[in-house]
């Protein structure tokens, strides 16, 4: 059961009370980009075993979306942080790379 | 290799069972083959027996990190149905079937193939209507199922409760040649038909990276040195991104975790499958006795092989609440797989932007009733650049946006 704190309300809560959202930090490409561009944008995911950034919403709370840095062959959660950016702070990054020295960093 | 049969059976029997040979043999790898097959899983060992038996190819090596057969394939809860709803899904799903229907005789191995039967309860009345729908459209393709009424379900599963006070049960999708089989048994006679061609099935063996130049397939690096191929089919399920990380390429797949339970052995008390989708839960009785369950996934990435507390509780409250007798059973086991899930719930057979580099998966929660039929049109595939088996079922149609939607039909894990 993985515990997550929403950055939002500052709530921490169980998994139950979350929602899911996949891959966070797509970049989106909509009309005029190239279809391997657009197909790349809505399927081809990371998935990676390890750090993963996600997407999560705090569905039965303050019902916001933000997002989750977390090992997903652990399920220890390094960080929650807000949606509004584009790639994962710096801080974020720090929290991760004091704990996997041989993380190659966000890609 | 020595077939088995009732007479070696007593032959054995006269002489303390000291005649029996290994299935399989367990070789070092050589440096090179023509054919490279990551994991020993059932889609694995099946697209390497018919690489050998239909197009003659035995330079072949399965590799495996774990044991053969200790991924999704020894995980699974063996349910066998091809009752899905879009054409190319009927055709390879029954082709699975149809395989599995003398793969035992095939193999020499005893698989225990067990068509029972399989009901998939309507709960609601837009459920009966897609069921109505995939039964119209199984009977185009040439897939024998029916709708039954809810005092049919009755008759075949006395033991369920057909009023129940949220979801009732309205009728059923009835697939009379769906059932089960032994999960390990169906890896194991693969293997052991593999190995008896001379291919080489390499256990604790991983493979931590793949060599390419110039767009082609070159070999791979493994736990156990440097293997050269021709031709690498990649086939390791829940793996899958990672190993076509080491390709170069991303996969439309997302890892999760499903989970699966089993009670104490009880008597004989439900002798079909009986699938609930509305309320999240499947259930049919092994043959030791064992009420089988199964739920939904998890929704986040997850490689632990484990899953979530909260899924186990809510399918086994709908179970109870669908076959009241089981309230008082104890639950002996528990266990999960990391499956590999595409969005249109529909698996990948295809080539891939590295010359060489095949992939199978995406089977998700879905591919042990597969395993037969993929492992043919893989094959095919393989050896002759495409199959018919296959063709729909390519990368390419995510970015043509040729979807083959199986998510409707199929709203739980199974
Ligand atoms: C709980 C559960 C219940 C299920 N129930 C059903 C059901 O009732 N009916 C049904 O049809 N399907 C069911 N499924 C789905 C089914 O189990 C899978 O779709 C199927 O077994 C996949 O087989 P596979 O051969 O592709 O994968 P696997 O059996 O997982 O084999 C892949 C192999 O690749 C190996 N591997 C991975 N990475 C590497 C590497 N780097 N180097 C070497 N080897 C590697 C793994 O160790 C593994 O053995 C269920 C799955 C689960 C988890
Ligand atoms: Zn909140």
């Amino acid at each position: 059961m993985l515990t997550l704190t929403c950055p939002c309300c500052g709530v921490i809560a169980e998994e139950t009370e979350f929602a899911p959202g996949g891959e966070a930090h797509l970049k989106r490409f909509g009309p005029g980009s190239s279809d391997d561009e657009f197909e790349g944008y809505l399927f081809a995911r990371k998935n990676p075993k390890g750090v993963h950034f996600e997407r999560w919403r705090h569905a039965y709370g303050c019902g916001k979306w933000f997002l989750a840095a977390r090992d997903t062959n652990t399920l220890e959660v390094f960080a929650t942080y807000k949606a509004q950016t584009t790639e994962p702070p710096a801080d974020v990054i720090a929290k991760i790379k004091a704990k996997r020295p041989d993380w190659e960093g966000y890609k | 290799m020595k077939r088995y049969s009732m007479f070696a059976v007593a032959r054995e029997a006269m002489r303390f069972h000291r005649g029996w040979e290994r299935a399989w043999r367990s070789p070092e790898p050589e440096k090179r083959y023509k054919v490279i097959v990551v994991g020993a899983g059932g889609h694995g060992l099946a697209t390497a027996y018919y690489l050998g038996k239909v197009h003659g190819i035995t330079d072949v090596a399965v590799i495996e990190k774990g044991w053969l057969g200790g991924g999704n394939t020894g995980r699974n809860t063996t349910i066998i149905r091809s009752n899905y709803l879009q054409d190319p899904s009927a055709a390879i799903y029954e082709k699975a079937r149809a395989l599995y229907e003398d793969l035992s005789q095939d193999l020499n191995y005893n698989v225990m193939f067990s068509p029972r039967g399989l009901l998939m309860l309507g709960q609601t009345e837009h459920e009966v209507r897609g069921y109505k729908r995939t039964v119209h459209a199984n009977r185009l393709q040439g897939i024998d199922t029916e709708w039954i009424g809810p005092q049919q379900v009755k008759d075949l599963v006395p033991i369920i409760n057909i009023d129940g006070p949220r979801y009732p049960v309205l009728g059923a999708l009835l697939q009379k040649r769906g059932g089960t089989a032994r999960h390990d048994a169906v890896a194991w006679g693969y293997a052991r038909a593999c190995s008896d061609m001379g291919m080489d099935i390499i256990q604790k063996c991983e493979v931590t990276g793949v060599r390419t130049e110039g767009g082609k397939v070159q070999g791979i690096s493994t736990s156990k040195g440097e293997i050269d191929c021709e031709q690498l089919a990649i086939v390791v399920a829940g793996h899958s991104s990672v190993m076509a990380e080491m390709a170069g390429f991303r996969l439309p797949i997302e890892s999760v975790a499903l989970q699966a339970w089993v009670s104490e052995p009880i008597k004989p008390c439900m002798d079909v499958v009986v699938m609930a989708n509305t309320v999240h839960g499947y259930m049919s009785q092994s043959d030791k006795g064992e009420m089988v369950i199964g739920g939904g996934t998890d929704g986040f990435n997850n490689y632990t092989q484990r899953g979530s507390w909260h899924h186990v509780e809510e399918t086994t409250r709908a179970l109870v609440e669908t076959f009241p007798i089981i309230s008082r059973l104890k639950m002996l086991r528990q266990w999960g797989g990391i499956v590999d899930m595409t969005g249109d719930r529909s698996p990948i057979l295809s080539k891939t932007p590295v010359e060489g580099i095949f992939v199978n998966c995406g089977w998700g929660t879905g591919g042990f009733k597969a395993i037969p039929g993929s492992g043919y049109g893989m094959a095919e595939l393989i050896a002759r650049g495409h199959s018919p088996l296959t063709d729909q079922f390519g990368l390419d149609r995510f970015k043509e946006g040729r979807f083959i939607d199986e998510s409707v039909a199929a709203g739980v894990a199974h």
